[in-house]
């Protein structure tokens, strides 16, 4: 048993308390908000390294990237044959689908997605989420450099890798 | 001075400090609650931390439609805010803010009027909840009726009883009689007027007749624009009605550390906003009051408490 009436004094020494600290809210439009790294933002596409190999695509869960593409002959010279090489017309995704799983940016093998932390693009029409691959070019000067390696943390297998070549 | 002219400044003041002290307590409880709950409050209108949002806000509600609905008893349901408010503006008419003739009109029976005016504050909570024809409305004003009914009793018995040690009804009168060892000696009479008038105005924690969270508004549910502008504004007006009421009967009104003849209504009016402030802040603090624990405190606690207090006031006036 405690003194009669000690949780109405808990209670207004809280909110006194709480009155005295520093507030937790962020002046959003007016501040640009502190946001934490690796932040999923928007998915930024990098056309030279897309292959068309459509492993995104197949991956999305909710199939929200809609890509097309034709092949076209590259003659190299003094080759015995010409070369095929995919060409990508459409790389689209559209946002107003996409739950921000980020499978498509884990699947590409060959580094044409990335996530950059912008979040203003919201739109008055749904269907002007569908960002083509222009749009989607252009968020790429807003990738972040990758976070630096945790030296706590286990080597990267590029790392490992190299170590053991050397030592066989 | 001519007569007119004193009766015009007087009343002049009293207007100001009807139309601004209210809005100060008002830009006070917004900021006051959003820092307590970890927010900012209002930071847009007026530029510097949202000072004018409460203007803003009248604006707002001037623009409003005054929706009157068409089963309600139209000429009571329009005059009720009204009623609301007025009670207030004369309450302060006799409030002394310091010593000498700064008062609106300083009546020998100051608090027996102030008590009976604020009283009326019951009648516009009726009428509201009648007439607007609605259900919520009229739960929320019979609530009133029972919580105001029971608590105009401690009111006035704490009241009375340093109106008893003053030896006088005047409100100037208490405060000249009142001397520091008061605080100590009127300590419970003091708890049961503070807690009683806070239940008298409806605020949180006895915000039992608008219980926003069961009965939509209570008995402002129909009322729109102006006229539930006006229930707020009567709101506001009652904390620094009661605030007041609680510095000039137990808090020493104009009396202060020095310089109680120039600085006087300095005195008063950093008593009254302290006040409003402990009232802001036990509306943060907490949660409603059941109807039966609202009705237990009155009865089984501030009552029995408030006639100790008669006794003791009374045998201290004897013997002394």
């Amino acid at each position: 048993m405690g003194v009669p009436g000690e949780g109405l004094a808990k209670g207004l020494a809280v909110t006194l308390k709480t009155m005295t600290r520093r507030s937790h809210t962020q002046q959003y439009p007016d501040v640009e908000p502190d946001l934490p790294p690796r932040s999923r933002g928007v998915i930024a596409l990098l056309e030279e390294n897309c292959t068309v190999c459509m492993l995104c695509a197949r991956e999305c869960p909710d199939w929200c990237i809609y890509i097309d593409s034709h092949k076209e002959e590259v003659v190299v010279p003094g080759a015995a044959r010409a070369r095929q090489r995919n060409v990508l017309d459409r790389f689209d995704i559209d946002f107003s689908l996409c739950m921000y799983c980020g499978i498509c940016i884990e699947a590409c093998p060959f580094d044409a997605l990335y996530w950059t932390p912008e979040f203003e693009y919201a739109e008055y029409d749904i269907r002007d989420l569908l960002h083509d691959k222009e749009r989607l070019g252009e968020w790429m000067a807003t990738v972040p450099p990758p976070p630096v390696h945790d030296p706590n943390g286990e080597p990267s297998k590029e790392e490992s890798a190299a170590a053991k070549k050397g030592r066989t | 001075m001519p007569l007119w002219l004193e009766l015009t400044i007087r009343v002049a003041g009293v207007v100001i400090a009807f139309l601004t002290l209210p809005l100060l307590v008002g830009q006070a409880e917004h900021k006051v609650m959003a820092h307590m709950q970890g927010r900012l409050g209002p930071m847009y209108a007026g530029g510097f931390h949202g000072w004018a949002q409460l203007i803003a806000d009248g604006v707002k509600f001037v623009q409003k439609e005054d929706v009157t609905p068409s089963a309600a008893d139209r000429p009571v349901f329009r005059l009720a805010p009204v009623v609301a408010l007025m009670p207030y503006l004369l309450a302060l008419l006799v409030i002394p803010l310091g010593p000498g003739d700064l008062v609106g009109e300083p009546l020998d029976i100051g608090l027996f009027f102030v008590l009976a005016v604020v009283g009326v504050g019951v009648v516009a909570v009726l009428m509201s909840g009648w007439a607007s024809a609605n259900k919520y409305s009229l739960l929320g004003g019979l609530r009133a009726a029972a919580q105001l009914l029971g608590y105009e009793l401690p009111l006035v018995l704490a009241a009375a009883s340093v109106a008893m040690a003053a030896g006088t009804l005047s409100l100037p009168g208490i405060v000249s009689a009142w001397e520091p060892w008061w605080l100590l000696w009127q300590a419970p009479a003091m708890v049961v007027f503070f807690v009683a008038g806070v239940a008298e105005i409806r605020r949180p924690p006895f915000d039992m007749p608008i219980a926003d969270s069961e009965l939509v508004f209570g008995y402002m549910t129909e009322y729109t624009g102006l006229r539930f502008a006006f229930f707020l504004l009567a709101e506001y007006v009652g904390i620094v009605v009661i605030a007041a009421l609680t510095t000039v009967l137990f808090l020493g009104g104009w009396q202060g550390p020095f310089g109680d003849e120039y600085l006087g209504w300095l005195w008063t009016l950093i008593k009254v906003f302290a006040v409003s402030f402990v009232i802001i802040w036990l509306r943060v603090s907490y949660p409603r009051l059941r109807e039966d624990q609202l009705q237990r405190l009155c009865w089984l606690v501030l009552v029995p408490l408030a006639l100790g207090q008669l006794v003791l006031t009374a045998a201290v006036r004897v013997v002394m």
